[in-house]
């Protein structure tokens, strides 16, 4: 759903105008102010709602299929690691809050430097493997699989 | 024009755009090339970059060979089976084989994936899917890439490779610009990796006005993938296997998790099944080998998507649409129904806030489905993209050029939607394929086979010169007219995509026609999509922001006439539901258990279309049914 700025919360910052996949938030020259430039671009992922500082973007559901009145609010953590979503309905019956997970380690920790590690042998660079494996495709003492371990053959012709 | 040239020299591996498969690409990269120079150029922002910017609530290619669930062939007799035959089964053997290791890796790295209380292993949603929590699947797998890459360009809008003088078919980088401060920029690379986007937005979308970018696929899939590729003269296939969704109507929210975890099911209008009765009729179109109701009732082989999708289409074009799903069971527990709505939160926020506005609560009300207009990728439920080499261990001849995901110009790699044959690779899949090309780019370069690449100024001037163009011929004709957007001397961007999306509709089977296509109407496409080009360079663009959707235009634009070329070219119709050859309604597979290959020459924009052969995977099961038949 296309996404439209507050006037009176929004401060001008550029989060939402850095993380737009679509580019489509920009600054209004005059305002100083976000907002969305292309609406019949926007695939209302939320990136710019959820980037926003001072929760001043929101959306409204798409003109040619959505009535006024409903609203569908989130904040996302990431110290805490979560999201909170509200989902109010137009006819005010259902109003559900929903939390979820986004991640189970502090950003970025647990990813390891690729530079840093220890580097592969000619054998490895020859064989069909990547980074981690064999161990990280079954977190066992297996190897990678083959037509030949499989017992398979590849064979042109008519197979369903 | 007053933009600064940047150039960026010698790369080693230069990846183009960094969803889910260049991520995986630039990640992998430096393991295989410590002292490589990485470097990504991507459109938008790589921590919400691609088709999995708003996140994900599945990982929908996971083996489980771990937990003993499935092993490769598995999957590849599923996407065998799912496009009727027409993949690249040593590709997917060789991303299936691989991809638990990214998955596994992913779950060290943060990315919440859900467990089942009994077993222990990952929850599944179906057979190849598994359930997480994946708000921010995108932001935790930019975290890898960018601790790899040496430097990532965001916000550069990659239009052209450049290509090498000593050797015309080899890659030699990548040029562009930046959609936020114009500058003209420059990868001089040694191995190219494309794994830009798919493409939404060819077809004229169901939406109108402002709702046009509530498409199923990311708006900003601007077909570069295949733009790019078919732009240096690499030779695609299966351009003709576009694709149709089954969705919720108008938010396009996903059914998988509602068809295989919540167990909802489908009615039309007056509450029956209607599936079942279009089974015989479509069973005479694509033979009882795969189509059998009995047999895949029996063995739970899937029905293939097309063929559902038919069922679909043909009973709301025999009036009995909508078509329901079936959620009013299944949402009275509580816990299921909290599972819908998250699972639309995770990745098509836009279906909670369609319901919400329109108080669909599918607790008491029962949802519309519909069917989607087609889009061109390679990493959902079908296979559009390059013709790539496969993995040394198994490809045979004609699948095998000395490089695992190279296309056919020297150097130039593809990733996730770039790369032909492999449906149903998924985000996790697309990742896979990144790494097995970054593997095999350093490979290539290891073995010498980028010494000596030469790039003329020539080349670069001309470059910088026609991506700059729209905003030049702007300049010049605007003041012609008192103001507005009708101009004789160009048309702007959005004026060139609605025609684009209008002649694909009506000319090449979109939802606007039933999907119906033949051989008069695709001629008469390819001849509107001639003018189009012509009209393309007239193209005028009023700032930085409209360049950019001027050269997204023009990606489109050589994607579709692939797309019409392959479909002209394919005298069958071997995935009713997605598209149809009113010409040949018959899946024929005496003339057609083949691969369609293309190849457009970049100096001169003719096509050449050929046949490959169609290899699959035999073992046991394969025996025991040939002996059967």
């Amino acid at each position: 759903m296309p996404t439209f700025v507050y006037m009176t919360r929004c401060d001008g910052c550029g989060h939402c105008v850095d993380i737009c996949p679509s580019d489509i938030m920009h600054i209004d020259k005059v305002t100083r102010r976000a907002y969305n430039i292309e609406p019949n671009m926007c695939w209302e992922c939320y990136s710019c709602v959820k980037a926003c500082p001072h929760q001043a973007i929101d959306v409204r559901g798409y003109a040619d299929f959505a009535p006024l009145g409903h609203s569908v609010r989130v904040r996302r953590d990431e110290e805490k690691g979560v999201i909170a979503w509200r989902i109010k309905f137009r006819n005010g019956k259902k109003d559900m809050d929903l939390l979820a997970p986004i991640t189970t380690k502090p950003w970025g920790k647990h990813i390891p430097q690729l530079k840093d590690v220890s580097g592969p042998s000619k054998e490895m660079r020859d064989s069909q493997l990547l980074f981690n494996e064999p161990k990280y495709i079954r977190l066992d003492d297996g190897d990678i699989h083959t037509l030949e371990s499989n017992g398979l053959k590849l064979k042109e012709g008519v197979y369903y | 024009m007053a933009y600064k040239t940047v150039v960026e020299d010698n790369i080693d591996i230069l990846v183009c755009g960094a969803g889910l498969g260049g991520t995986g690409a630039a990640w992998e990269a430096r393991y295989w090339g410590q002292d490589k120079k990485i470097i990504i150029a991507e459109k938008a922002n790589i921590d919400r970059s691609g088709a999995v910017a708003q996140g994900l609530y599945a990982i929908n290619c996971y083996m489980g060979t771990r937990f003993g669930e499935n092993n490769p062939e598995d999957h590849v007799r599923y996407a065998r089976i799912d496009l009727m035959g027409m993949v690249r089964e040593d590709l997917l053997f060789d991303m299936a084989r691989h991809v638990d290791s990214a998955v596994h890796q992913f779950e060290e790295w943060g990315l919440p994936l859900m467990r089942n209380p009994k077993t222990g292993a990952y929850q599944r949603e179906g057979r190849w899917q598994i359930m997480i929590h994946g708000e921010s699947y995108k932001p935790i797998v930019a975290e890898a890439a960018k601790k790899s890459a040496d430097k990532i360009f965001n916000r550069v809008c990659v239009t052209h490779l450049l290509m090498d003088e000593t050797n015309p078919n080899r890659v030699a980088g990548a040029v562009g610009f930046n959609v936020r401060t114009g500058d003209y920029h420059v990868f001089k690379s040694k191995a190219v990796i494309v794994a830009a986007g798919g493409a939404s937005n060819i077809y004229k979308p169901r939406s109108v006005g402002e709702g046009a970018g509530r498409v199923w696929y990311a708006p900003w899939s601007s077909g570069s993938a295949y733009g790019l590729l078919i732009g240096a003269g690499a030779k695609m296939t299966q351009m003709e296997n576009r694709i149709v969704l089954a969705r919720f109507k108008d938010g396009y929210g996903p059914v998988g998790a509602y068809f295989l975890h919540l167990k909802t099911y489908t009615q039309n209008c007056l509450g029956e099944e209607y599936e079942s009765k279009w089974w015989p009729g479509l069973q005479e179109m694509v033979g009882k080998e795969y189509l059998d109701p009995q047999a895949s009732h029996a063995t739970h082989r899937p029905i293939p998507t097309c063929l559902r999708n038919h069922a679909l289409i043909s009973e709301v074009n025999a009036g009995r649409g909508p078509i329901h799903m079936v959620t009013m069971e299944a949402f009275q527990d509580p816990h299921l129904e909290e599972i819908g709505w998250h699972n639309f939160l995770g990745m098509t926020v836009g279906q909670a806030v369609l319901w919400a506005a329109t108080d669909v609560d599918p607790k008491y009300e029962n949802p519309e489905l519909t069917t989607s207009e087609p889009y061109v990728m390679g990493s959902h439920a079908t296979g559009c993209g390059a013709w790539c080499s496969g993995p040394e261990d198994i490809s045979p001849p004609e699948y095998y050029w000395g490089y695992n995901r190279m296309t056919t110009v020297e150097g130039l790699f593809g990733a996730g939607d770039a790369v032909g044959g492999t449906p149903h690779a998924f985000s996790s899949g697309s990742f896979t394929e990144g790494r097995l090309a970054a593997k095999a780019a350093c490979k290539y370069i290891d073995d010498g086979k980028a010494e000596g690449i030469r790039i003329s100024q020539q080349q670069l001037d001309d470059r910088k010169k026609e991506i700059y163009k729209p905003l030049e011929h702007y300049k010049i004709y605007r003041n012609e007219i008192t103001a507005g957007t009708v101009n004789p001397h160009y048309i702007n961007p959005r004026q060139g995509l609605d025609r684009l999306q209008k002649l694909m509709d009506e000319y090449a089977g979109g939802a606007g026609v039933s999907y119906m296509t033949n051989e008069k109407l695709l001629n008469i496409g390819l001849k509107k999509l001639k003018l189009l080009e012509e009209d393309l360079d007239k193209l005028g663009a009023e700032d930085i922001h409209e360049l950019m959707r001027a050269w997204e235009l023009k990606h489109r634009h050589l994607t579709s006439e692939a797309v019409v070329q392959h479909t002209l070219f394919r005298k069958e119709t071997r995935w009713p539901g997605y598209y149809y050859r009113g010409d040949a309604l018959k899946l024929d597979d005496e003339n057609w258990h083949v691969l369609t290959v293309s190849r457009r020459d970049p100096k001169t924009g003719e096509y050449t279309m050929e046949k490959a052969p169609c290899y699959h995977l035999v073992g046991e099961k394969e025996q025991a049914e040939a002996a059967e038949a």
